[in-house]
């Protein structure tokens, strides 16, 4: 049985360990034994790839070393500056207070009341991270074209981001002991005070995890702010990117959002730290799902589906809407099967260099500690502080500069892909590789296997699951991402997330329907094989509650190293 | 060793490997692309919008059995990225919405000079001086307006838009090349200082921001802004008609009043290129000119080609006395507008 704190380490925070951990020589079987020294061709690959993953930043800061000091002072110190960073803070708390509160509703819903079809909530509460917010808010502007600023975006980008919450957070509570919360009962609370009071901070720091998650996107979403028009960070680094003959501006603004962005993860990583509690108990107890009866479950099932039907159904109707009112739209199908395909490949290609980029560093950080291992992790986290608008200029500057050869390659576009998604592969393979028993390695190697017939035989076979669910996650999000592909792809290129953009912010909303149609539907595959991975039928867990929630927990936790 | 740190370094070494190899051979100017199976190709950055000149490239295309790459971006961000690859750019061809880009660009000795044909088929004042770039449509500055506001209330001069009776109700985008020209040929006729003042009434005046010009035709029509500052020939160009847009032309001899132009020009680095030269004379021959004007509502510059109807001749419009060629400083009209916060 998991430590507690363990669990809600693991559940929620996907591979970023908290420095107050407990001590290593804890024993406990999908624990993380230390051995004194790793190998050292695993430290120097992973080296690399902490390496690779800096190089966007270091070459920001290179690029805006060498400009002249003076104008980036002035860039600096203008009231723009703080005006975006007011405008973008504001953004980032409504978002994530939203997400947090919707986002735990759900959670408690599917964790803890026993609904109809269980199996199908699970899935719909995850399948909105298929959902691009540029499609949403691009649905909005066709029902209500006068719609700007803040309210509707923080309505959009709630819905996006709610999963990153909920997914976590509903895996924590289903993994939390509620011993407590039964005492409090016996002591004379009322159910819900109960929960509130005793389990639900269990899951609180999964939820923040998740919150963080929802703040990196919004901090670093372009499309809808562009389509609802509110002057966030990311917004002024692309207008400044494609509206000055200076590229300075940019760079600057870039920087100063990548502090921003930082300076988020310090800041829920000190949140989370003061909810994680220290004690354990040795067992965990459970009580079954509440039964909400007729009234409380028809509410419940009525609430999930109204959330997943504006978010999930919203934009394939709208946009459907729109072709009818114009009278259909011709489609070039050529153009649109290769955007599509170029969308699958691109993605494709990325989730497979991520996840072997993150292979040395997720197995260097599930097996051994220490400081080098911790900067080297830390390093490959840089991409969930990055966003694409960040990544892209600094590989154009860098491609440019260093390897014009590759300049407006595929290679390029997929190496930036990585490098935002590393964490998120990162975080897969470490949880995966921590879950396979040392001990299994162990029986393996004095039953005369070789280090590597060992690895391939124990760890890998058992750990490749969740690294894949790693993959297909960077995959789903690198199909929708949008301001790093606008700035590096190939000239001729269209992907999906492109082709729809040009059409939309030419408000040819017909004519950018059935791009938009296609991406939904092709990100929704990768997606929901995620949730399968994830949550392994989970009607089953109320039977044999024990095996399938360890299971979940863990298997969720790729999941929560998204951004 | 285990099997993946062999693959995690062999995956290490192979990206290291292949981005030095990149760097040693990258220092060369991308080549032109060469003509494999007989397959002829050519890279065009395209500073305007892909639903106006799209389908001409396709045009161009089927007619020529070239192959064009396009790539489609903001006016300046292609003149940036175009002064940011230099001689490494592998475009050959550049498409710009305004003439400011390419004056620029010409000046740090990005093109090469064009045949005499070329430039020779449009009127001077619609060109460049030196043969660097050649104009290719005309376009004027216009505001266009919701029809539930009475024409009488539009002015006709973009400096009264800062009183208080338009607060919030103006559509700008700031990081439009046309709107940058525009600030240009205000700076030229009334002087930075005024500019600047302009500007920074605008901006206290709560304008709505937009990417694009067309997003501003949108608002305009559907009511979500009263009054937008574009170029005339976007009503003509929307995937459905404006119904409820109308166009004021601006007070002769005004900024308002700006006439410009788009332009192409061929890369110096691909001076020898005959399927640039074929792009270029394509787009000043005359069924590219009758697309403009019939398709994009443009004014076509060469001679026997008809205007776009229902709209003004270009003669007839009081553009302000600027030479197109003297729009070119790109550079200190975005210092301006980053300085009054408007990038």
């Amino acid at each position: 049985m998991l430590h507690r704190t363990d669990r809600a380490e693991r559940t929620g925070t996907a591979g970023r360990r908290a420095p107050h951990q407990g001590p290593p020589e804890r024993s406990v079987p999908a624990g993380p034994p230390v051995r004194s020294r790793p190998p050292r061709l695993l430290v120097a690959a992973a080296l690399v790839v902490a390496a690779l993953a800096a190089l966007p930043l270091v070459w920001l800061l290179v690029r805006v070393a060498g400009a002249d000091p003076d104008r980036v002072l002035a860039l600096l110190v203008r009231s723009r500056t703080v005006t975006l960073a007011v405008n973008s803070a504001l953004l980032v708390t409504f978002v994530s207070a939203g997400c947090l509160v919707l986002g735990l509703l759900t959670a408690t819903l599917l964790a803890r009341v026993r609904l109809p079809r269980p199996g199908l909530w699970w899935v719909l509460a995850a399948l909105p991270l298929a959902v691009p917010s540029y499609l949403l808010a691009f649905a909005v502007l066709a029902v209500r074209p006068e719609s700007r600023g803040l309210v509707p975006l923080v309505a959009v980008l709630v819905l996006a981001c709610t999963p990153y919450v909920t997914l976590p957070a509903a895996a924590a509570l289903r993994a939390a002991d509620t011993g407590p919360e039964d005492a409090a009962r016996t002591l004379g609370r009322g159910p819900v005070a109960a929960f509130c009071r005793v389990t639900l901070p269990q899951a609180l720091p999964a939820a923040f995890a998740g919150t963080l998650l929802a703040a990196l996107y919004t901090l670093s979403d372009f499309g809808a702010p562009a389509l609802l028009r509110y002057e966030s960070f990311t917004w002024a680094v692309q207008a400044a990117y494609e509206g000055t003959i200076d590229r300075t501006g940019a760079a600057v603004t870039a920087l100063v959002l990548a502090a921003l962005t930082l300076l988020l993860v310090v800041a829920e990583r000190t949140a989370r730290r003061r909810w994680t509690r220290a004690g354990a108990t040795t067992a965990v107890h459970r009580i079954p799902p509440a039964r909400l009866g007729r009234g409380g479950t028809a509410f419940a099932v009525t609430g999930l589906g109204a959330v997943a039907a504006v978010t999930l159904l919203g934009p394939p109707v709208v946009l459907v809407g729109r072709i009818v009112a114009a009278g259909g739209v011709s489609v070039d199908w050529a153009r649109l099967a290769s955007a599509a395909w170029s969308t699958l490949l691109l993605a494709g290609s990325a989730a497979v260099l991520a996840v072997v980029m993150a292979l040395p560093v997720g197995m260097l950080a599930a097996r051994y500690r220490g400081r080098l291992v911790a900067a080297v992790e830390s390093t490959a986290y840089l991409g969930q502080g990055l966003p694409g608008v960040v990544v892209g200029l600094s590989l154009v500057f860098f491609s440019l500069a260093v390897v014009p050869g590759l300049y407006q390659t595929a290679a390029v576009l997929v190496f930036g892909y990585a490098v935002l998604y590393l964490p998120k592969a990162v975080g897969a393979t470490r949880a995966s590789v921590e879950r396979v028993p040392v001990e299994a390695e162990e029986v393996a190697r004095t039953l005369g296997r070789s280090g590597p017939a060992t690895w391939w035989a124990v760890t890998a076979r058992q750990a490749w699951p969740g690294v894949a669910a790693g993959g297909l996650l960077v995959m789903v999000t690198a199909m929708k991402e949008l301001p790093a592909t606008l700035m590096l792809r190939p000239t001729g290129v269209d992907t999906l997330a492109t082709q729809l953009w040009a059409q939309t912010s030419l408000g040819a909303y017909g004519a950018a329907a059935p791009a938009a149609l296609a991406l939904l539907l092709l990100a929704c595959v990768p997606a929901a094989l995620l949730v399968r991975a994830g949550t392994e039928r989970p009607g089953d867990s109320s039977r044999r509650p024990g095996a399938a929630d360890r299971r979940r927990s863990d298997d969720r936790v790729p999941m929560t190293g998204d951004r | 060793m285990t099997r993946s740190t062999r693959r995690g370094v062999l995956a290490g070494a192979f990206l290291t490997v292949s981005l030095l190899v990149a760097a040693c051979g990258g220092g060369t100017p991308a080549e032109p692309a060469p003509a494999e199976d007989g397959q002829r190709s050519l890279t065009l950055y395209s500073g305007r919008d892909e639903d106006l000149i799209g389908p001409l490239i396709q045009q161009f295309q089927e007619q020529s059995g070239i192959t064009v790459d396009t790539r489609y971006g903001s006016t300046t961000e292609m003149a940036a990225q175009l002064g940011e690859e230099g001689a490494n750019t592998p475009a050959q061809v550049f498409l710009s919405q305004e003439s400011g880009a390419l004056g620029a660009l010409a000046d740090g000795g990005a093109f090469a000079p064009l045949p005499g044909d070329v430039t020779g088929a449009v009127p001077a004042e619609y060109t460049s001086t030196d043969g660097s770039w050649v104009g290719l449509t005309g376009r004027a500055r216009v505001l266009a307006y919701n029809t539930r506001v009475p024409e009488a209330e539009v002015p006709a001069d973009v400096k009264e838009l800062t009183g208080p009776e338009w607060n919030g109700r103006v559509g700008i985008a700031p990081t439009n090349a046309s709107f940058q020209a525009f600030v240009t040929a205000m700076r030229l006729v009334d002087g930075d200082d005024a500019t600047r003042q302009w500007l920074t009434d605008i901006r206290d005046n709560d304008p709505q921001i937009f990417p694009r010009n067309t997003a501003i035709l949108e608002a305009v029509d559907n009511g979500a802004v009263d009054v937008g500052l574009i170029n005339h020939y976007y009503v003509a160009a929307a995937e459905t008609t404006p119904a409820n847009t109308a166009l004021k032309f601006g007070a002769p001899g005004t900024a308002s009043a700006l006439v410009n132009v788009t332009g192409a020009a061929i890369l110096a680095g691909a001076a020898e290129s005959a399927e640039a030269q074929e792009l270029v004379a394509f787009l000043v021959s005359q069924p590219a000119q009758e697309y403009f004007a019939t398709e994009t509502g443009e004014y076509p510059l060469i001679e026997g080609v008809a205007g776009p109807a229902d709209m003004p001749a270009l003669a007839e419009m009081g553009a302000p006395d600027v030479d197109l060629a003297d729009l070119k400083d790109l550079d200190a009209t975005t210092q301006l507008l980053t300085e009054v916060g408007l990038l």
